[in-house]
């Protein structure tokens, strides 16, 4: 009991001394394939920390090897000032985890499922039952607890994983698409219990999501491709970085156009679901000459603001959208590359 | 869904805030594993009372063999047995393998907790792994030896009186029998990363077990080829001790007795009843630490 006083005094100076998550050179090959190929950032404590990119970027690789869940082939990650590969159990102890796949036991009801996470991670008894109060309350289902977890919908059970997650006072909450397959209505809320948890716990708040409009809640986002990281930094200053507005042109000869916007403007475009997409300084300025200079018909127009969908497209060349239906192609790619021992 | 969203706003929007709860998980120690073990095993109880099919469907078998097996055959068997009502010969046998199934059962939950994602709560658990199968082992050893106390209540329907020192030894056997069992099942279970292809496994292996144990037949002036088996088979080191416990409680005659309660022998040396019980605990020791080995051993 004394130790587990003195782990409490001691938690919030450390961790406020140390970053929350350190990452080097982290490294994660399956057989050929190379899923994590290098990433390299830092999560400052308090933050709410975004990891964002099509299926198949790396995302959950690299949020298994940060957990302890996988081994990284090379490189280095410390969670919560331990070692991620020395230091398991360290790690473990202070971290709390939403998986993408449902980890509940549907037999049991919610109170059981909670109960058994505390007596696992060893929390204090006398402590069980009010904090198991505040996550439940938290996450609005406390007057559920005693309904069996298999007869909750979806995001029920989501938002019960949460509050299992931060059952034991987790320094650093991992949550690996937590909105995945909800609806609209849930998504918000949850994501209303993740704001309000950043203002009442110490805590950091580690993400993946595919969604664009959830990456903008983050303080920072990372935005992984290929398993690389291709850029990082505030949703703000992303956007700022592209710092152009969106043309969308529809014509009738795609590469056609592409090559007469290389030609008479010097722009780069590219495709984005069948239509020419391309980013200038001043889109409104731009569109008149366009019609007047480019010698392609136009059929239609849009100009939009910047948006983490641009700056994504900024970074990697195509939509999130588009990038998903690639990415089974695009693993094929690598393994043929891994496999004539071509680029990286 | 809308009502409980509206009533977490509601919650988080109102009143003054209770100051938050803070815990702290203490480092791993000889007590956190304890602790560990034993919600492990409280799951599997809860799990089993909650269950009520599971109790029922795995009595029938063995209350099949005991009552459809033991009357139909009972009039071309009379000769053999000295009198003895076959049911009362089968009786012990039975009480073994409804421990066996239960058990086995018990094991599978391994597999339906991979299937279905809580085994994965349970690995990232700051507990040892080895935590987490002794109290899978204990649990599903307490689950079938529930179910096998259901059998021993029977005992009068098949001519055996109660008798509390029975009772007890009987009790005792089939608990130890539970978790070797359970233990045997978990190693198995470990391997396996779907429930259909477990139970075609589980029915490989526990049919021929029960079958060649000696359940339903005494193991004497057996056949060569089905000696061998009989021998190998572990099931048998518990039903020959739990036939000689039920038997030495009943008043039968002594010729009765050595025909149907011959016991086991190795080369001609006869097993003691002990050594039989030894063989038991060591297998489940074994198992259970092949068990862990392979469990520690998964990513």
């Amino acid at each position: 009991m004394a130790l587990a006083d003195n782990r409490q005094v001691a938690a919030p100076d450390s961790g406020a001394a140390t970053p929350a998550i350190v990452v080097r050179d982290l490294v994660k090959t399956f057989d050929q394939v190379q899923a994590v190929r290098g990433v390299t950032f830092e999560v400052a404590t308090g933050e709410v920390f975004g990891f964002l990119g099509p299926n198949g970027a790396g995302k959950t690789t690299t949020i298994n090897m940060l957990c302890t869940l996988a081994k990284p082939t090379a490189g280095e990650a410390r969670v919560a000032g331990h070692d991620a590969v020395t230091e398991r159990d360290d790690v473990r102890r202070n971290i709390g985890l939403v998986f993408q796949d449902p980890t509940l036991d549907g037999y049991l009801t919610a109170e059981q499922n909670l109960r058994l996470h505390a007596e696992l991670y060893g929390v204090q008894s006398d402590l069980v039952m009010p904090r198991m109060q505040q996550v439940m309350e938290m996450v609005g289902l406390w007057e559920r607890r005693d309904h069996v977890v298999g007869t909750f919908s979806g995001g029920m059970r989501r938002r019960l994983e949460i509050a299992r997650g931060l059952m034991h006072s987790p320094r650093v909450l991992f949550l690996d698409e937590p909105t995945i397959g909800l609806d609209p209505q849930t998504r918000r809320s949850i994501w209303s219990y993740i704001r309000e948890l950043k203002e009442r716990e110490e805590i950091t708040i580690f993400m993946t999501t595919h969604y664009m409009d959830e990456a903008e809640w983050c303080d920072r986002i990372a935005i992984m491709d290929h398993g690389e990281i291709v850029a990082l930094d505030s949703p703000e200053t992303l956007k700022a970085g592209v710092g152009k507005d969106r043309v969308v042109i529809h014509t009738d000869d795609n590469d056609a156009a592409i090559a007469a916007l290389r030609e008479t403007f010097e722009i780069e475009a590219g495709v984005s679901e069948g239509a020419v997409t391309f980013g200038v300084d001043s889109g409104e300025e731009f569109v008149p000459r366009l019609f007047a200079e480019l010698g392609i018909p136009i059929r239609a127009v849009s100009v939009s603001r910047p948006t983490l969908d641009d700056v994504f497209m900024s970074y990697t060349g195509t939509t999130i959208r588009d990038a998903e239906e690639d990415g089974t192609k695009h693993r094929n790619r690598v393994m043929m590359q891994m496999m004539s021992g071509g680029r990286r | 869904m809308s009502t409980t969203t509206d009533r977490a706003e509601t919650a988080t929007t109102g009143a003054p805030r209770p100051p938050v709860v803070r815990v702290s998980v203490p480092q791993r120690s000889f007590n956190s594993e304890l602790r560990a073990i034993k919600i492990v095993w409280r799951r599997e109880l809860i799990r089993y009372r909650s269950d009520r099919l599971r109790m029922i469907t795995t009595l029938v078998q063995p209350l099949l063999f005991l009552f459809v097996l033991g009357s139909g055959l009972q009039r071309l068997s009379s000769g053999g047995t000295h009198g003895v009502n076959l049911k009362t010969f089968i009786y012990p046998g039975i009480l073994c393998i409804v421990v066996l199934f239960t058990a086995m059962f018990s094991a599978a939950s391994i597999v339906w907790d991979r299937e279905f994602g809580f085994l994965r709560e349970m690995m990232v658990a700051p507990v040892r792994r080895s935590s987490i199968v002794i109290g899978k082992c204990i649990g599903g050893a307490s689950v079938a030896a529930i179910q096998g106390v259901v059998m021993i209540i029977l005992a009068p329907v098949v001519h055996v009186p109660y008798n509390v020192v029975m009772i007890i030894e009987v009790f005792l056997l089939q608990l130890l029998l539970a978790f070797t069992i359970t233990a045997f099942g978990v190693m198995i279970a470990v391997r396996i990363k779907q429930m259909q292809s477990f139970m075609g496994v589980m029915q490989m292996i526990v049919t021929p077990m029960f079958f060649i144990s000696g359940a339903l037949f005494p193991a004497a002036g057996l056949p060569g080829w089905l000696t061998v088996l009989n021998r190998l088979d572990p099931l048998t080191y518990a039903v020959d001790p739990m036939r000689r416990i039920v038997f030495s409680h009943l008043s039968i005659s002594l010729l009765a007795k050595r025909a149907l309660d011959p016991g086991i022998t190795w080369f001609g040396w006869h097993v003691p009843t002990l050594v039989e019980v030894a063989i038991v605990a060591a297998m489940g020791l074994a198992m259970l630490g092949v068990a862990i080995w392979e469990f520690s051993a998964t990513e």
